[in-house]
């Protein structure tokens, strides 16, 4: 991993990093630990002072029912977004490996919802599945579906979910079908030679060969879920109706600005940091093998 | 002047030591090559001249300047790399002009210089194109292009023909040979290719794990090896080393009875010593039984038209030394004994256990 | 495919052509009712076929903005949006292939520190240190103003891998070469460095525009001024109830305008967009 060539010099290096530094430790460090700093204290009704209160905090946070539920909505969330996109995702990217006439054209018009805002899909979904007005609700009240995500929470979870996927299968569609590009196709011909069906050849190469991809998307789709879909949710339901769809980083920011209470929402970024660590590490941990350079 | 001095220099990475005391002294347009196999050191010490890696001991002297702490673009050299190492985005003539811009001299001297080596190497059509658009052998030519432009004291090249097909190598190298006569600068080659040693060079210096084995002339190289090493490196196949003992009060050489060979002249002071005999392949010829001095069994012969190679094992069962014999005829015979003969002049005897030349 | 099985296909075009319209739908709906009026939005169901408000809708929007819920103008709004998705970019990457040239180049103490240091960065996202990098812009005085927009964003370190990565794919004998040529640092950066990693900048550019533009939870946070609203902010801000009382006709116009640029970019340079992502996520 080292150049052989190095140049040499006393001070240019240090000349060179300083700007990324400077930005990395104003806007990036000195905030998160500043978040630390502020899970452990409390302020007064007024924000005027604040007192050290250790891990109180976090304390009243495992006490509060919203916050456990806040769990379960992130949890249940992001399983679907991630879920869902994988398996989508998979499809399309294998029908389109199969397909040779058109692959451009379907290529380009999988891969474009990527452009798209977060909060601009969530309100392209909203406004298809709109109670009264929608398209999507005139047909499903076609079918005696009575849709009002406004009122009912699971129809609003529902709701983000959709939005959610629909934005992030381009990204998975890529990542899959240069995954499955990647695959030899000896491999594939040798198994059809030993007799396997295209079903079965799809079944014990192609998804083995794809589990590190499958891997990474995972771990990616999760924290897509948990951040990326911030705009989804601020745009359609704001974490509505009755905290239905507030995930842990919605909560942070309802906490945080509008309702003040800056102790627990630095306490709620502090957890949701771990768990991003977390995450991010056993990506990394996992991916860096296979990496060389 | 432009010679240059390599005097005792050692060379460590961390608590290896890979270069271990070398010492040459290069004549101003001499032209110099470092051979050795994979490893010896050749490349490190090429790099130490150009200043691209330190010296851990020692002086490396180029002209009268010690040149240890100086950067390469002050040393006045040039060098030409294995890989050709052209920047991709420029075309042939910004690649040429690369160093010189640098250098910062006027327009019209670089296009000079460049029009010049151009026309050397037969690159003047070539100007304006990328290397991706060049094949092997013209991008070769760029590098030296690149380093002939620079008018330096001194060109550094780094196994520049390893990277071309075998025809292309062989006109390549008589092009240096050309280039050379041409510019007369002094040059250091390095290769592990033997064949480019001995047709390029004037002197050899020949390298094993970061040691000398042998600095000389390419003639005196191989009909005077200084040890085993040198010995087996130079030649293809390389020499016969055979165990055997002098004999007869200093005036034969014998082995297992299989090897009965007259010295040049008595040698009294060898007498019962155990030796290495040393026979270049070529330098065998058919005889008849009784007039032989050795018989190898023979285990596979390779007929090349106007050669044959056969190669064979002494001793009973074939249970002795391993030997080749370069013969000019066409072999029939394709097992048994082969009675072979060898002129005594062409006869090298070595210590078996320093590996060094016993001297006449 | 290694035989040929016309049925599977068939059944393969049959759901691409599935996947294309779920995914092209919502964006024809919403061009549609671009080009409605309000009413007939709302006389459901709507309308399947373009109208013929299309330049009234849009004129309206660009320059006066919609009369419920916010009432900017569009036009600032893409402005603004266009600052952030170039600005982002290009100042990431600056000072990204300079920490990055350093970091693969040169050998100096806490080399090794400054690189996890600039990796960590990678593994919290914006939203996870919203309230103090607030405070940190707020002390700074930077609320509604495009530094305050777009510094923040610049600190991740994905263009620094990228790069990093790149580099460590030149061959050392260049570096060598143009030593030999007489080139610092400096010099071979520039004349060399630079030039061979146009294809990685393209790359990295077309994902960093989008991101960049399609921003939301941090100008969201920062402007309270209309004149420094993002496109995809002035959207969220032109909604005021869950449902009716909406003009749904300009809203939707506005977000065919937000989603415009964006994938123009990616349809234009899709064969950096595919590399940039697929080679930033390494």
């Amino acid at each position: 991993m080292e150049k052989r060539v190095t140049f040499r010099s006393a001070w240019l290096p240090y000349v060179l990093v300083a700007p990324q530094l400077a930005i990395t430790v104003v806007f990036f460090f000195w905030p998160a630990s500043q978040a630390v700093w502020y899970s452990f204290q409390l302020q007064d009704a007024f924000g005027l002072s604040s007192q050290f209160v250790g891990f109180e905090n976090f304390r009243t946070l495992f006490r509060d029912p919203h916050y456990l539920q806040s769990f379960k909505t992130t949890a249940v969330f992001s399983i679907a977004v991630a879920g869902c996109g994988i398996a989508i995702s998979l499809l399309l990217a294998t029908m389109a490996d199969r397909v040779i006439r058109g692959a451009l054209v379907y290529k380009t018009v999988l891969i474009w919802p990527y452009a798209v805002a977060a909060a601009v899909a969530g309100v392209l979904w909203a406004f298809l599945f709109a109670p009264s007005i929608g398209i999507v609700t005139y047909v499903l009240k076609g079918f005696g579906i009575d849709w009002n995500w406004i009122l009912k929470g699971d129809q609003a979870m529902l709701l983000i979910i959709i939005a959610s996927v629909w934005k992030q299968i381009s990204y998975n569609f890529l990542f899959f079908l240069a995954g499955l590009q990647s695959i030899p196709k000896s491999l594939i011909e040798a198994a059809a030679i030993d007799g396997a069906g295209p079903a079965r050849r799809f079944w014990s190469i192609v998804i083995p060969l794809l589990s590190p991809t499958s891997f990474f998307l995972l771990v990616v789709n999760i924290v897509y879920a948990f951040f990326d879909t911030f705009g989804v949710i601020d745009a359609t339901t704001m974490g509505g109706p009755a905290q239905a769809t507030q995930i842990l980083v919605y909560k942070v920011y309802r906490d945080g600005v509008h309702a003040a209470d800056i102790g627990g929402s630095s306490a709620q970024s502090v957890i949701l940091m771990i768990i991003v660590i977390a995450l991010t590490a056993v990506q990394f941990r996992f991916i860096e093998r296979k990496v060389q350079y | 002047m432009s010679a240059v001095s390599i005097r005792n220099v050692f060379k460590s990475f961390g608590a290896v030591q890979v270069i271990q005391g070398i010492s040459m002294d290069i004549k101003d347009g001499e032209f110099v090559v470092m051979v050795g196999p994979s490893g010896c050191g050749k490349s490190t010490l090429l790099r130490m001249v150009a200043g691209l890696e330190t010296i851990t001991t020692g002086e490396i002297a180029i002209g009268e300047r010690v040149v240890n702490n100086l950067e390469p673009k002050d040393r006045d050299i040039a060098m030409v790399f294995q890989n050709y190492a052209l920047y991709p985005h420029m075309s042939v003539r910004d690649n040429m002009a690369y160093g010189l811009k640098i250098q910062g001299r006027p327009k019209t001297d670089i296009d000079a210089r460049v029009q010049r080596a151009a026309e050397i190497l037969e690159l003047a059509q070539l100007l304006k194109r990328r290397p991706r658009e060049l094949s092997g052998g013209q991008r070769q030519r760029v590098a030296m292009g690149r380093a002939i432009v620079r008018e330096p004291r001194v060109f550094l090249f780094d196994e520049p023909l390893s990277n071309l097909d075998a025809k292309l190598r062989v006109q390549m190298r008589s092009e240096l040979q050309a280039l050379h006569q041409r510019l007369m600068t002094t040059t250091l080659y390095v290769t592990h290719d033997q064949v480019e040693a001995m047709t390029l060079a004037h002197r050899m210096l020949v390298m094993n794990a970061g040691k000398t084995e042998q600095i000389g002339a390419p003639l005196e190289v191989y009909s005077k090896p200084a040890t085993t090493f040198v010995a087996a490196f130079i030649g293809s196949p390389p020499m016969n080393l055979i165990p055997g003992r002098i004999t007869e009060g200093g005036k034969a050489l014998a082995s297992d009875g299989d090897v009965h060979a007259r010295l040049p002249e008595a040698r009294p002071a060898l007498d019962g010593r155990n030796v290495l005999l040393g026979v270049r392949p070529e330098h065998f010829e058919i005889c008849e039984p009784d007039a032989a001095m050795l018989s190898p069994d023979i285990d596979f012969i390779e007929l090349l038209g106007s050669d044959s190679l056969v190669y064979g094992h002494l001793g009973a069962d074939k249970a002795g030394a391993r030997m080749a014999a370069r013969l000019h005829t066409s072999v029939v015979a394709k097992e048994g004994r082969l009675p072979l003969r060898f002129d005594p002049q062409y006869m090298h005897l070595f210590d078996p256990e320093t590996g060094k030349r016993i001297e006449e | 495919m290694v035989e040929r099985r016309p049925v599977l296909t068939f059944l393969a075009h049959a759901v691409l052509v599935l996947g294309a319209l779920i995914v092209a739908f919502p964006i024809y709906v919403t061009f549609v009712a671009s080009t409605l009026t309000v009413e007939e939005i709302m006389s459901v169901p709507m309308p399947l076929l373009p109208g013929g408000h299309l330049i009234e809708n849009y004129k309206q929007v660009l320059f006066a903005g919609t009369t419920t819920g916010s009432r900017a103008a569009v036009d600032r709004m893409l402005l603004n949006s266009l600052v952030m998705a170039l600005v982002v970019p290009i100042g990431k990457m600056s000072i990204s292939i300079l920490s990055a040239f350093a970091i693969v180049y040169f050998r100096f103490p806490l080399r090794n520190f400054f690189f996890w240091m600039i990796f960590v960065t990678l593994m919290l996202p914006v939203e996870v240190r919203i309230i103090p990098t607030f405070q940190v812009i707020a002390g700074l005085g930077m609320l509604n103003t495009f530094a305050g927009l777009t510094l923040p964003l610049i600190a991740s370190a994905t263009a620094t891998f990228l790069f990093r990565q790149f580099f460590m794919t030149i061959p050392d004998e260049l570096a060598e070469a143009a030593r030999m040529d007489g080139a610092g640092p400096m010099r071979f950066f520039w004349d060399v460095v630079v030039p061979l990693s146009k294809t990685s900048m393209a790359a990295l550019f077309v994902i960093q525009f989008i991101y960049g533009w399609n921003q939301y939870l941090w100008p969201l946070l920062i402007t309270t001024d209309e004149t420094m609203y993002t496109a995809v902010i002035g959207i969220k801000r032109m909604i005021v109830g869950g449902d009716a009382a909406n003009e749904w006709n300009l809203i939707m116009a506005t977000a065919m305008l937000t989603m415009l640029p964006p994938a123009l970019v990616v349809l234009l340079m899709q064969k950096w967009f595919v590399k940039g992502l697929v080679e930033t996520e390494k």
